[in-house]
């Protein structure tokens, strides 16, 4: 085949429904042979905050809003009817029904077939979070100008 | 049709009997037929377009109740 189409996703939500529409669509795409480039910014980044441990940040605020906004593949809430997790847990139960697998099952397949995972630097800094902060599957950390480097030769581009 | 080897993506919904697919492909031989048993029916347009977007060959498929075999040689 010629040279590889690409996709370039934004995920800039960190709830379970919109994440798990991302990494179908870019699963998607791997197994039909195109580059893949997830960028994770803003509320996005909860999805590849680490689930063991606690998150270290700078200054009171940013610890206030580390501690509320935790993170992490399996804490992602639902966008609607989550309910204090009840929503969740009855939307996780119904995956399962189905064999559908769960945000962080997703997320070890993207890495499997090469999809690239990019975390925005000027969350990082708002939030006060290092790269300790995040799994191990990131690949690089960086801002607008390698989103629009890899979006402008994409022929899948979708803000999420 | 006969198959080189058969997977089974009974109860999966999209993206997974495609990636199964993937994975499974990039193990075989240019030539040998894949066979793909899935219930989902969202399978009859995405093997066909998957086919076409990797090179493989899309050679049929068979339904009965509501169960689908599908065939693909790898490109």
């Amino acid at each position: 085949m010629a040279e590889k189409e690409k996709m370039t996703l934004i995920l800039f939500s960190g709830e379970m429904d919109k994440a798990l529409a991302a990494f179908n669509i870019a699963l998607g795409g791997a197994a039909s042979g195109m580059d893949v480039t997830i960028f994770f910014t803003f509320w996005g980044l909860n999805v590849i905050k680490k689930n063991e441990g606690s998150i270290k940040s700078k200054g009171v605020m940013r610890n206030m809003l580390n501690f509320m906004n935790r993170g992490g593949a399996k804490r992602l809430p639902l966008s609607k009817f989550h309910m204090m997790g009840m929503g969740k847990a009855m939307m996780q139960g119904l995956m399962k029904d189905i064999n559908f697998p769960q945000v962080d099952e997703l997320m070890r397949t993207a890495k499997e077939l090469g999809v690239k995972f990019i975390a925005c630097t000027t969350t990082m800094g708002m939030m006060g979070i290092g790269k300790d902060a995040f799994i191990t599957g990131v690949d690089s950390y960086a801002g607008v100008a390698t989103y629009i480097a890899e979006a402008r030769q994409s022929s899948i581009n979708l803000f999420i | 049709m006969k198959a080189d080897i058969t997977i089974d993506c009974m109860g999966l919904y999209c993206p997974m009997p495609i990636v199964n697919t993937t994975r499974q492909m990039k193990a075989m031989q240019p030539g040998q037929v894949l066979e793909v048993m899935a219930d989902d029916e969202g399978i009859k347009q995405d093997m066909p377009n998957w086919a076409k977007m990797t090179g493989n060959e899309f050679l049929g498929i068979e339904e009965e109740d509501g169960k689908y075999r599908v065939f693909v040689r790898k490109g």
